[in-house]
């Protein structure tokens, strides 16, 4: 800018011949934005009216008050007795779920919290409502684990190190002689795969309530038994561990599909994609086990189901996917890395498939296939496993003209969304909901034809606790899937596994059944069994809905 | 207050850069005034840099975020308005230095940070918000509202 022009205007009043027109201009130029305010008023208009469109088109998605209000347990509640069986990685989540971990886990959350402020999972851990429990029992059969879970049982004030702690559980070395305890009112059952029937069976015989880790069942002849039995007990509460059935998403999904906003349905694609040692049950090996402190005798199996095991194996003609280390040999990566083998294990379909299956059987109500067809493979950790890394399954639903795809993968984790496809709309289910109108919907023609609704965009998106429309989501729902939200009710933040469990004590004190009941539990457990056959067989198993068999054709 | 001899070009620049900010500033408050229960809470908690525990401590606490979020909602408004207008536009001009700081100083874009919000690309050290506070900078140099604007009758006001 030049010398000239930085001087100080002068002031007008110096010119007083041109003083009335000036004036005027001076007054124009004073108000020459004001037009913008106009402009920028009939822009938010538009904005608004474009937004109030759609949100009037998401408004049938609309549902209130639709989802059970959390109900705190009764301050004076009797105290239930509780046993666990089993304190292996799941044990002692589910052990804290209730309220119960070691000084040496909470302390870690401590420090924690102290290193990060964001970190919130120690207050978290500390307001987790009181469920007026005890551990009277519990039974594992590694030492160290044991010990672990007698000091999480006697850690009643959530404390730290070196704090005030309750009474101690008794451990017993035999799950037999806890389920015998007088002391014990239900247990809590998180053993390998190969116990689960066994030990559930030996509960409810024992008089006791059952919360029992999924996969149901190993073998399936023990399936039969164990619905007859729990059956034959109704007034013992019996819970299987599908923590997913509390997320709220699910309601609401469950009521979108019941109203028939997407149509018919005839594909349901679902998968499961992890991509590190964890994922694929390369757990590590505690560098204390050893012959001396680990009962391996116990963990062979119950020597009933090993036969029936062993029976299905041989008649199918798949015993090259027995072993190949004999059952009775010592072996450390076989007692911590039980999932790698089917002697132990139900693999993909019974660790992972499960969870997509029970999603979709509290959403859909699916029931037992018609048929299932698996293929895949070893085809990444060559680590001597004889479970595969790669699995699909395909269910068949012929009464309900219905697929669903099970697909997984061990070694990447790109996220593959969870869908619901129908012939109006695709509903991605996971903890947010996002529905996409399909651009040949007959449904939602005229919305589309007048803009309202633009195919192939979500369309409505539902993030649990918040209220959240087609318009305002994409921050929200990238938060959510993120994991900065989890499972809400009323608008508060849940961990499932808590509210599982804290629905299966409700049940036990109020006599009534939990959502996933022997009859849920018998449909996972029989689907997962026909996707494990239909892949150690490998070919189509049929579900003989009559006889309730599996049979080859 | 304070004006220059500006070439018509020069004035009508300026004046142009301060309706673009103010415009910007009213749609960011308007936006924020018409949405039910609009809160800074999610970009509060989004916070990185030095000072991400002080914005995180404001979200944390309802009667302060209450607070921020009347100061967000209708000052971003009237800074709009003071802008657009050439109304009290050194009030205007400093709260809307105030606001870029504070917007800057909760998102700064480091090296390795990474936002939720708002979701758009991704910048080294300098970004939008740092620019509109030195064009604010700029403009608080050269003013504009004495010639174009509402300031200007007051000038005259106070001169008469």
């Amino acid at each position: 800018m030049s010398e000239e022009k930085n001087d100080i205007q002068k002031e007008n009043a110096d010119k007083p011949d041109k003083k009335v027109s000036q004036g005027r201009r001076d007054a124009l130029k004073a108000m020459v934005a004001v037009p913008v305010l106009g402009a920028m008023a009939y822009g938010v208009y538009q904005k608004k009216k474009t937004e109030f469109t759609n949100r009037t088109a998401a408004e049938m998605f609309r549902f209130k008050g639709d989802v059970a209000a959390y109900t705190p347990t009764i301050s004076d509640a009797p105290i239930l007795r509780l046993g666990i069986i089993g304190y292996g990685i799941r044990g002692a989540q589910l052990m804290q779920a209730l309220g119960f971990a070691t000084p040496a886990y909470v302390e870690n959350l401590k420090e924690q919290a102290r290193i990060n402020s964001e970190n919130t999972r120690y207050q978290d851990f500390l307001e987790q409502e009181d469920l007026r429990i005890q551990i009277t029992g519990v039974c594992d059969i590694f030492d160290v684990y044991a010990e672990n879970a007698i000091s999480a049982g006697s850690n009643t004030f959530r404390e730290g190190l070196n704090g005030k702690y309750g009474p101690q559980p008794k451990r017993y070395l035999h799950y037999r002689e806890l389920l015998a305890a007088p002391d014990v009112d239900a247990v809590v059952i998180a053993a390998p795969d190969h116990w689960h029937g066994t030990m559930a069976m030996d509960a409810i015989r024992a008089g006791k309530h059952v919360y029992v880790e999924k996969p149901m069942t190993w073998t399936v002849p023990e399936t039969y038994a164990l619905r007859t039995l729990v059956k034959e007990n109704p007034h013992l509460v019996f819970q299987l561990g599908h923590q997913n059935r509390q997320i709220e998403a699910y309601e609401r999904a469950r009521q979108i599909i019941e109203k028939g906003l997407l149509g018919k349905i005839t594909l349901i694609e679902t998968g499961t994609n992890r991509n590190d040692p964890n994922g694929a049950w390369v757990y590590p090996i505690h560098e204390q086990a050893s012959p001396e402190n680990i009962d391996w005798k116990q963990f062979e199996g119950d020597p009933e189901r090993i036969k029936e095991y062993m029976d299905y194996m041989t008649s199918a003609g798949v015993m090259k996917y027995v072993g190949p280390e004999s059952r009775d040999k010592f072996k450390l990566e076989r007692f911590f890395r039980w999932r790698c083998w089917w002697d132990y294990s139900t693999g993909l379909s019974g660790d992972l498939l499960t969870h997509e299956y029970d999603a979709m059987n509290q959403i859909l109500n699916l029931g037992i296939p018609s048929s299932a067809s698996s293929s895949g493979g070893v085809y990444f950790f060559k680590d001597g496993r004889t479970v595969p890394d790669v699995l699909q399954t395909v269910f068949e639903y012929k009464d309900k003209d219905l697929t669903m795809l099970y697909s997984a993968t061990l070694a990447n984790q790109f996220s593959r969304s969870r869908k619901i496809m129908g012939h109006d709309a695709t509903m991605e289910v996971g903890n947010t909901l996002t529905v996409t109108v399909d651009p040949r919907t007959e449904q939602y023609r005229q919305k589309v034809d007048q803009g309202i609704i633009k195919p192939g965009e979500p369309f409505y998106t539902y993030v649990p606790g918040k209220s959240v429309d087609a318009v305002s989501t994409a921050t929200e729902r990238y938060f959510a899937e993120r994991g900065l939200l989890y499972s809400f009710i009323s608008g508060k933040r849940y961990n499932t596994t808590f509210l599982h469990l804290k629905e299966w004590i409700d049940c036990i004190r109020k006599g009534k059944q939990p959502s996933c009941n022997i009859d849920r539990g018998f449909e996972e457990a029989i689907s997962a069994h026909m996707g494990t056959r239909a892949y150690l067989e490998g070919r189509t198993m049929y579900w003989d809905k009559d006889k309730e068999e599996i049979t080859r054709e | 207050m304070q004006s220059f001899q500006y070439s018509k070009l020069q004035l009508y620049a300026l004046f142009i850069l301060r309706v673009f900010i103010g415009w910007y500033f009213l749609y960011e408050g308007l936006a924020k005034l018409l949405t039910p229960n609009w809160s800074a809470y999610g970009y509060l908690i989004d916070s990185k840099g030095v000072f991400a525990p002080l914005f995180v401590q404001l979200a944390g606490n309802a009667a302060l975020l209450d607070v921020v979020n009347i100061i967000n909602a209708w000052g971003l408004t009237l800074v709009g308005l003071s802008l657009i207008l050439g109304l009290f536009t050194k009030i205007g001009y400093f709260s809307a230095i105030f606001f870029m700081l504070m917007f800057y100083l909760s998102h700064p874009p480091l090296l390795h940070a990474e936002y939720i919000l708002p979701r758009e690309g991704s910048y080294l050290w300098i970004d939008k918000n740092l620019i509109m506070l030195a064009s604010t900078v700029v403009l608080v140099l050269f003013p504009t509202s004495g010639i174009i604007g509402l300031d200007s009758l007051l000038v005259r006001k106070r001169k008469s």
